[in-house]
């Protein structure tokens, strides 16, 4: 179900200190959120297309993500040119295409898409244990690393039972359908799955507690800042500034 | 065996579900000598992972008394200072591995004691050394097979080096390899333990002593001396064979 991208343990992005990439990621993605002229997003657009490309992501796993964001993004597009007011350039069935809403649309898809890239880069070249061990350094509250790690090992667990609910309901001949016999059992199915995740969740609880669990956590990871590192978050961080400064004036 | 110390000892412990009038646990004793080994048979819901959570202070026991080598056990602060020397393996391996990695999770306990970093590792590693389990500190727990999962729950038990053993149903899901493995690994601890099973020949080869858990009590007058008798015969014309 989550798939976890097969991280390039020798790949020249996999080497960087996962802080600085977190670091590098959050920053990019913020300027790119907040930014509406095509010139930033643009050149963002390239900057992240350029670091899925250093990362050697496959085609297959990009488009794969992608097409994921895209999907909401095409309801994006059956509405915004309709519904944000401003010049209308067009009619269909009669109902005008703005001019503005047409922009407001290409912004979002390409912001969306910028920023997946950058996400896809990170998650792509850095093991979730990592990513989770990097938060904690980089002073994030415990309890959300902790939420973040308990999801990480539980939700196959979770899928898992899913399964076997799901066979345990084929094998009985079940066929799902629009009826509502169909949603009568699937609402049982969810039902049995919170509450024995609940349960789980409990016994998890009473195991740790077992092996002495007081609340804190004790993390066995150590990170390295090297030169390379000092220079890749110089780096990012003159973009997010190139990006900022080309926004927020007109030098461009 | 009465000449060597008490660790655990129950007195009258009552336990009852909420919603539920017969309590699982009726004034059941339970006194666990240093070095004792008992194994616990019962059927499905006789309370017999209710009595190992009674005895780690999961579960609060309607009425009667626990002591720990001698002191009596009754608030949560008393039950932590058990929990460090009292290790519980649980029924489910999924409920005990918890960290994304093997050695992470082996590691957890004896940080929770209070071992510096390095050490922790290195008990770790050592214990899962001992189990067979070298090269496993950088898997990913949840991708283990049940057999390994189990073996390296008994690790992260064993690495908080307690005096008494609890094991829960530890055979449950198990191949015979594993099983027999499993077996080996008990053997050479010499560890005070309480053992839960439906497996008769499990208990045998593991425990001193089996006893029933019947109607909430310990029925010592079902319990079975695992023993081996002499075999004699006449080694004249038709020397039997051994198959």
């Amino acid at each position: 179900m989550i798939k976890e991208g097969v991280a390039y343990h020798n790949g020249a992005v996999f080497q960087i200190d996962p802080r600085v990439k977190i670091i590098a990621v959050f920053l990019f993605s913020c300027v790119v959120a907040v930014s509406s002229r095509f010139i930033v997003l643009g050149i963002a657009f390239l900057f992240a297309a350029g670091a899925v490309a250093l990362a050697r992501v496959s085609i297959k796993d990009l488009a794969k993500r992608l097409t994921t964001v895209n999907v909401f993004i095409l309801f994006l597009w059956v509405f915004l040119p309709f519904s944000v007011p401003g010049k209308s350039i067009s009619t269909i069935a009669g109902l005008a295409i703005t001019h503005e809403g047409i922009v407001y649309a290409t912004q979002i898809t390409v912001k969306s898409n910028t920023i997946m890239m950058a996400l896809i880069v990170l998650i792509h070249s850095t093991s979730i244990l990592t990513l989770g061990h990097a938060l904690h350094e980089l002073r994030v509250p415990p309890k959300i690393v902790h939420l973040f790690f308990f999801t990480y090992r539980y939700i196959h667990v979770i899928y898992r039972e899913y399964i076997r609910l799901l066979n345990a309901m084929k094998v009985r001949a079940f066929r799902a359908g629009t009826n509502m016999h169909t949603y009568r059992t699937f609402a049982h199915m969810v039902g049995m799955l919170l509450v024995r995740s609940a349960d789980r969740g409990e016994r998890v609880h009473r195991a740790m507690i077992c092996r002495g669990f007081s609340g804190r956590f004790y993390s066995l990871k150590t990170f390295t800042f090297k030169a390379t590192d000092l220079w890749v978050l110089l780096f990012s961080l003159a973009l997010v500034a190139t990006l900022g400064l080309l926004e927020w004036t007109t030098i461009l | 065996m009465d000449h060597h110390p008490v660790v655990i000892e129950l007195a009258n412990i009552s336990f009852a579900y909420p919603a539920c009038q017969r309590p699982v646990i009726n004034n059941l004793d339970l006194r666990l000598h240093r070095g004792d080994q008992l194994g616990l048979i019962g059927s499905n819901g006789s309370g017999k992972t209710t009595l190992f959570h009674i005895i780690m202070g999961l579960l609060k026991p309607t009425a009667g008394t626990i002591e720990f080598m001698g002191n009596g056990v009754r608030t949560e602060k008393d039950f932590q200072e058990v929990r460090k020397h009292v290790g519980l393996l649980f029924q489910d391996a999924d409920d005990q591995l918890f960290s994304p990695t093997v050695l992470e999770d082996v590691a957890f306990g004896p940080l929770n004691l209070g071992k510096p970093r390095d050490q922790a590792v290195s008990v770790a590693q050592r214990t899962l050394d001992a189990l067979g389990l070298k090269g496993f500190e950088d898997r990913i727990t949840y991708k283990l097979s049940g057999g390994e999962k189990r073996l390296v729950s008994l690790a992260t038990v064993l690495a908080m080096e307690p005096e008494v053993l609890l094991l829960d149903e530890p055979t449950t899901g198990l191949d015979e390899t594993t099983e027999k493995r499993l077996v080996e690994i008990l053997k050479g601890l010499d560890m005070t333990r309480l053992l839960v099973s439906h497996n008769l020949d499990f208990l045998a080869q593991t425990t001193h002593q089996i006893t029933a858990i019947v109607d909430g009590k310990l029925s010592w007058d079902d319990a079975i001396i695992p023993h081996t008798h002499v075999h004699t015969h006449k080694h004249g014309k038709y020397a039997h064979q051994h198959r």
